[in-house]
């Protein structure tokens, strides 16, 4: 296979299509590199949102008058564009959350109450996000089960040996990220799927970080819960999806009562309305689930393969520039990564760092990333992390380059 | 020299200032010139809780003034920590609990004190005049 230099898309194009890209911070063109916690914006997601609030806000599923018909065409249209995003079989099995934690604690709290018993294990790894972690141990106080993670290589590999050595009969949920937030490692879930379901487990894949950057498709995978937030794939907040395969979902009960998740209620007995809606509760974010569509047409039309490819040179640049840097120190050099560079500077703390590139309007993010266990395992308190999107180039990593240079002198 | 005329002289020190480089350069040479929090007092009960930096405070009260002492484990902390002992240390618990802290916003540091999550800061003055007002209240017994 013979690699391009070239880049496969008009990178000024997308710049334009992100509004907030535009501006100067402390009197510094904006650089942008804190995409791993959330993506701008392009002015189909921004148009998507107005159009609705402006042309046709109405509660949906309930009424019949033109409003609410149109707005629930438009929000069942957006489901079957999660569901071709995912490659799911069916839009029923497509569940509309508040991001990626609610999905996961969905999860725990319906399957997990419902299906596991004391003395069962669940194993996640030490690369989660606190919202893949918490909601299980909320689950294994309540029931008395064991939680394991599986560890991690100095590289920020998962160690897969020793992970299937963890597996037994005792084994009920296997649940791990795609791709780490904190470290940019890209999980090889496939592999992970298959040996859980080897040992009788179903699978969770906490999709956050994966799904701006790599092609999802849930059959290939056999996930039986996939996870993702809207607002990490150009979508707005406070949206998020669950993928469940159909007979999970069936039989597992609702997580909350009321609005459209009920067929009938009577004071003595409610039937649940069948899937998505008996996990659809209340009256759901309408508005943002309409835009999530503008988002997943917007991604699709550039391409997942041209962003993966664009935004692998932007990681590769940026590893090979920072990495040199004196005193540097790189954090998580998995051979599959996401655009995402975890680094320490010798002797200076991450939130100096952070402080001082923001006087030069660059964003990034320092910290644990709410991923303390993955500190703690290469014992450090927090790192800086510059995470590139589709409309970062690379005149802003050499900026980001200059900042770190700045920051050395000033720091000396 | 009063609460207020202390961070009057702060204000006057930044307008030397007429770029960012130069006004941190400053809180860094502040922060690395303090005085060195006594070890003993670097533990749990001392720490302001932060999510980025580690922040110790710690309080005595010397005769009727409040004298205070801190570190942290980030260099600018460090330095916008310096000028709070500057402008709090020294004086009376009722001159503390009733001043009103101006100065971070007038030289352009007020986001330090903003973000509450972020780091510690805003926990730091909050703790400076939780500590005054229970020497206070001491001193009143």
């Amino acid at each position: 296979m013979t690699t391009t230099s070239t880049i496969p898309f008009d990178i000024e194009r997308i710049r334009a299509d992100f509004p907030i890209l535009d501006q100067e911070i402390n009197g510094r063109k904006l650089v942008y590199f804190d995409n791993a916690a959330t993506t701008q914006k392009p002015i189909p997601v921004i148009e998507a949102l107005m159009n609705y609030y402006r042309g046709y806000n109405a509660n949906i599923h309930r009424g019949i008058h033109t409003l609410a018909e149109k707005a629930t065409a438009d929000f069942e249209a957006s489901r079957r564009a999660v569901r071709d995003f995912l490659n799911a079989p069916s839009a029923e099995e497509i569940i509309f959350t508040s991001g990626t934690t609610m999905s996961i604690n969905l999860v725990a709290q319906t399957y997990g109450r419902h299906f596991l018993k004391e003395g069962d294990e669940i194993i996640i790894s030490g690369l989660e996000h606190h919202s893949n972690i918490v909601p299980w141990q909320m689950l294994a106080g309540e029931k008395g089960l064991t939680i394991r993670a599986i560890p991690v290589l100095e590289n920020g590999e998962l160690d897969l040996y020793t992970f299937e050595g963890m597996l037994s009969e005792r084994t009920k949920i296997v649940a791990v990220n795609h791709a780490s937030n904190s470290l940019g490692t890209v999980n090889p879930v496939k592999e992970i799927i298959a040996k859980a379901h080897a040992a009788g487990a179903v699978v969770l894949i906490d999709g956050a970080q994966a799904s701006s950057h790599l092609d999802i498709d849930v059959q290939d995978l056999d996930a039986d819960f996939y996870a993702l937030s809207a607002h990490k794939i150009y979508g707005p907040t406070g949206l998020g999806v669950l993928y469940g395969k159909r007979a999970l979902l069936e039989a597992m009960p609702p997580y909350m009562g009321g609005g459209e998740m009920i067929k009938e209620v009577t004071f003595e007995k409610t039937t649940y309305n069948d899937l998505p809606y008996k996990f659809e509760a209340g009256t759901p974010n309408i508005a943002d689930v309409v835009a999530l569509k503008a988002a997943i047409d917007y991604i699709t039309k550039i391409g997942k393969p041209n962003i993966a490819a664009y935004e692998h040179q932007l990681l590769q640049y940026a590893t090979e520039q920072i990495g040199q840097m004196d005193g540097i120190r790189l954090i998580g050099q998995a051979k599959e990564k996401i655009s995402v560079l975890s680094f320490v500077l010798e002797g200076v703390h991450h939130q100096d760092i952070g402080i001082i590139l923001d006087q030069q309007g660059i964003a990034v993010r320092t910290g644990h990333h709410c991923t303390q266990p993955v500190m703690d395992r290469f014992c450090i308190l927090g790192t800086t992390r510059a995470s590139f999107a589709m409309y970062n180039t690379m005149e802003e990593i050499d900026k980001l380059v200059a900042g770190l240079q700045r920051v050395k002198k000033l720091m000396a | 020299m009063t609460i207020n005329e202390t961070q009057d002289e702060i204000i006057e020190e930044f307008e030397l200032f007429d770029d960012w480089e130069g006004k941190y350069e400053y809180i860094i040479d502040l922060g690395k010139k303090l005085t060195p929090l006594d070890e003993q007092y670097k533990t749990e009960d001392h720490i302001i809780k932060g999510c980025q930096s580690r922040v110790w405070l710690h309080a005595e009260l010397q005769g009727d003034r409040v004298i205070f002492t801190a570190d942290s484990d980030a260099i600018i902390v460090k330095g916008l920590i310096s000028m709070l002992v500057r402008v709090y240390s020294g004086h009376t618990p009722d001159e503390i609990v009733n001043s009103d802290l101006y100065f971070m916003e007038k030289v352009g540091l007020q986001q330090h004190l903003a973000q509450t999550r972020s780091n510690g800061l805003a926990s730091m003055v909050k703790q400076m005049k939780t500590y005054g007002l229970a020497f206070s209240a001491l001193q009143k017994n």
